[in-house]
């Protein structure tokens, strides 16, 4: 966009700059990465290989936050370059709003829950 | 016909839909109508309807959306206040046993309606407005970087303005409050259309803002001109670029918070019902992690268009431009971390409570530090009085007294004797007004010669800006001393009649505040009639600093002949210092996005799908949707996407700057 005449954004610039390039076995390996890492849960919720529904769902989320990952590596093409580094930041404040958001949320609701709870309720917990 | 075959056909809309048995409406309607035909008959009179077309509503040059953003932002201040007036009209009234003069049914529709649109309609188009005109000029691009996306946004924006304009003759618009918390917002309380009118209207208009917010942070991180490092970005950009990302992290929760609410309301899940499970209070939650951003995206780009102002007219560089960038990204951030106070009464404990209070308070210290820098810009500086450096010195005062009842407000215990009393209303107007209106009135005095080529009026502008700043005071101040009374939002009758008088202050204080739009419409006459007069030729006719005044006012098409080159803060300022000279030759062809009715056709089937869902018209719904997917992969197989401006359109234009250049000196 330095000298070139072109309009800003009237097509599709392809420069090079930054953009990790997409190999087959790059997409396979993501592939067969994302394939397993669905297996996985599916078996151990199928299977009940795990002590309790609980430990079993924290696997599962763990599975999921691996597979986010091999997403954004392996089909989004996300590394700490690319974009000249707009793509890690935007990441990184993405993971920021969503943690917030999401832990705020358990932790107002939680408060919510406690101080709120139907009257007869209560007198149970005493 | 069967009353099935109706039923099929027209959903819930009957006869008895319209509010034939409401004389203020029938009355409205005929205002309306009327002069809707008078401009549909001028328009096509004066034979103006392709011209419009072609020139503006296909446009996908971001200085036409612009323009088109703010006509739509005041078109609907017009609409949000005469809902105003009415409001303190009848609180004015309703004393002594009399009811006023607006049934409950009516007033609970007013307040919703003043709210949503006042924030949806008429403060986001006039902050968007301001970002798509003046973004790419001040960072030197052609335009924005999906000028067609940038068209279809604004079109979306009108067409959730017209779904709830709609609601005003056909059916009627919600009675919950501008945030319609369930339950009442929820089948079971709310049956009629309002709601829906409400979840439609801002969803339709919400696809339009999340796609303009990503478009607007796209252009400014990839379109800048070489040499503008992010520090060397003006401030209004910088401003632009922290409220868009506020925007694309924060609107996709309304969306589907609104999404989870239409569900409740047409499938019969339970998210926020009362019983089997569902929780009211998770909407509350959700619908603050946006609206609390929400007010940011509103306020960050008056305090850039603040900026650019004060530095412009105290002819100095902006003090602590540094600082300045760090206050507001810091906003950005803390944003997000203080959605709960607004409902710190509504059951969270005290270490909850406590964490919100303080990080709110936090906020007023970069706040604060944005305060400061204008003061010393300010200091030793040669300040000349123009329109907008009026409209930011009422804003320092007015936003600076906002700011200290925020603070107050933000403190748990207070906040238990003021939550949802006209206390709260006065502050949140102080900061809205006080904050964004007036920015955006200096900002519309301050391009408005950029985008027009003649300056404003100053006699009526400063009729409208002493209305305005006098009848706010006289609106708002009464309402402080009421809340502290204890007087809650929302009543439409009252008992004491001790309360009546700084009703009836309030109430005169709107009346001044009328006369100051009419005085703005009046200036915008004014200036169009005296418009030689006024004319701008030089294209700077403030002596600004930054890029969009070194090309002609109106800038051309294509906005700078030559892709300026940027060598420090203040581009243009730095230019004229180096004796910087236009060049007049070498001009070569300009490659420019081509116009498109695309947008304006898939907004309009967008509005007719919420049209079908909100009028349980499924067919409709159903086939606008399609027509919609229908279009838009129609348009995927549009190759005629862009064309170049000859070399000698270029040459033309420019020789025609030079000549004007040549006359003013």
């Amino acid at each position: 966009m330095s000298t070139d005449t072109h309009a800003a954004g009237a097509h599709d610039h392809h420069h090079d700059d930054g953009h990790a390039h997409s190999t087959f076995s790059g997409y396979m390996l993501g592939f067969v990465l994302s394939v397993v890492l669905t297996a996985i849960p599916f078996w151990l919720v199928m299977s009940g290989t795990l002590p309790s529904k609980q430990i079993t769902a924290l696997v599962i989320m763990a599975f999921a936050v691996v597979q986010i990952v091999v997403h954004m590596i392996y089909f989004l093409h996300m590394n700490t370059k690319s974009e000249n580094g707009w793509s890690m930041m935007a990441l990184i404040f993405t993971i920021v709003m969503v943690v917030i958001a999401l832990s705020g949320s358990l932790w107002v609701m939680n408060h919510l829950n406690s101080n709120m709870m139907p009257i007869h309720e209560m007198t149970g917990m005493k | 016909m069967s009353p099935d075959l109706l039923k099929l056909i027209f959903g819930r809309l009957g006869i008895d839909s319209l509010p034939l048995h409401e004389p203020i409406l029938v009355g409205t309607f005929a205002v309306v109508a009327l002069g809707g035909v008078t401009l549909l008959a001028g328009l096509t009179y004066f034979r103006l309807w392709g011209y419009l077309w072609r020139e503006w509503f296909t446009s996908v040059d971001h200085k036409r959306i612009g323009v088109m953003y703010m006509v739509l932002g005041i078109v609907m201040l017009l609409r949000g206040f005469a809902d105003a007036l009415m409001m303190r009209a009848q609180q004015a009234m309703a004393f002594g046993g009399s009811e006023g003069f607006l049934p409950a049914h009516h007033y609970d529709q007013v307040f919703t309606a003043h709210g949503v649109i006042m924030i949806f309609f008429v403060a986001m188009p006039l902050v968007t407005g301001l970002m798509n005109f003046v973004v790419p000029l001040q960072i030197g691009a052609r335009d924005v970087s999906f000028p067609f996306l940038n068209n279809f946004s604004f079109w979306m924006t009108v067409g959730g303005a017209v779904l709830v304009m709609l609601s005003l003759f056909i059916g009627e618009f919600a009675r919950t409050g501008w945030l319609a918390y369930p339950p009442l917002s929820n089948i079971g309380y709310s049956p009629d259309v309002g709601v829906d009118y409400y979840i439609w209207g801002l969803q339709v208009a919400g696809v339009g803002t999340t796609l303009s917010g990503i478009n607007l942070i796209c252009t400014i991180v990839k379109l800048r001109c070489p040499g503008m490092t992010m520090m060397r970005m003006p401030v209004f950009t910088w401003t632009s670029l922290c409220t868009n990302i506020l925007i694309v992290a924060s609107f996709p929760v309304l969306t589907v918070v609104l999404a989870l609410l239409s569900l409740d309301r047409y499938v019969g899940t339970n998210f926020f019902t009362n019983d089997f499970g569902g929780s009211p209070m998770m909407y509350v939650n959700l619908i603050w992690i946006w609206g609390h951003p929400e007010v940011y995206i509103l306020v960050l780009p008056a305090f850039g268009i603040f900026s650019e102002v004060t530095s412009t007219f105290s002819g100095k560089r902006l003090f602590g431009y540094t600082s300045m960038v760090y206050a507001t990204v810091v906003i950005t951030i803390l944003s997000y971390l203080v959605w709960l106070h607004h409902f710190f009464t509504m059951g969270s404990g005290a270490s909850v409570n406590s964490f919100f209070g303080i990080t709110t308070m936090i906020i007023s210290i970069p706040t604060g530090a944005k305060m400061f820098n204008w003061l010393f810009t300010m200091y030793r500086g040669r300040i000349r009085y123009e329109l907008p450096m009026l409209w930011t010195i009422a804003f320092m005062l007015t936003f600076v007294i906002g700011g200290m009842t925020g603070v107050l407000l933000a403190v748990p215990p207070a906040d238990f004797v003021l939550h949802n009393s006209l206390f709260l209303i006065a502050h949140f107007h102080n900061v809205i007004i006080g904050g964004v209106v007036f920015g955006a009135f200096a900002g519309i005095n301050y391009w408005f010669p950029k985008a027009f080529g003649f300056r404003l009026d100053p006699f009526w502008g400063k009729c409208s800006f002493w209305f305005w700043v006098t009848g706010f005071y006289m609106a708002f101040m009464p309402l402080y001393v009421l809340g502290l009374m204890g007087v809650t939002r929302r009543l439409r009758v009252f008992d004491d009649p001790s309360l009546q008088i700084w009703f009836v202050i309030a109430a005169i204080g709107a009346g001044l505040v009328f006369l100051g739009i009419l005085s703005m419409l009046m200036q915008f006459a004014v200036s169009f009639l005296k418009r030689e007069q006024l004319k701008d030729v030089t294209g700077d006719p403030w002596d600004a600093r930054t890029l969009e005044w070194a090309t002609s006012s109106p800038p051309p098409d294509y906005n700078f002949a030559f892709t300026p080159v940027v060598h420090d803060n203040d581009a243009w300022w730095d230019m004229k210092k180096r004796g910087y000279q236009r060049p007049l030759t070498g001009f070569k062809p300009i490659h420019m996005p081509s116009s498109t009715g695309t947008g304006i056709i898939l907004a309009g089937f967008a509005t007719a799908m919420g049209f079908g869902l909100i009028w349980y018209m499924w067919w409709l719904a159903a086939l606008s949707f399609i027509a919609m997917l229908a279009v838009g992969i129609g348009h995927t197989f549009n190759y005629h996407r862009d064309f170049d401006i000859p070399a000698d359109d270029v040459i033309r234009t420019e020789d025609a700057r030079t000549k004007l250049l040549a006359g003013a000196k």
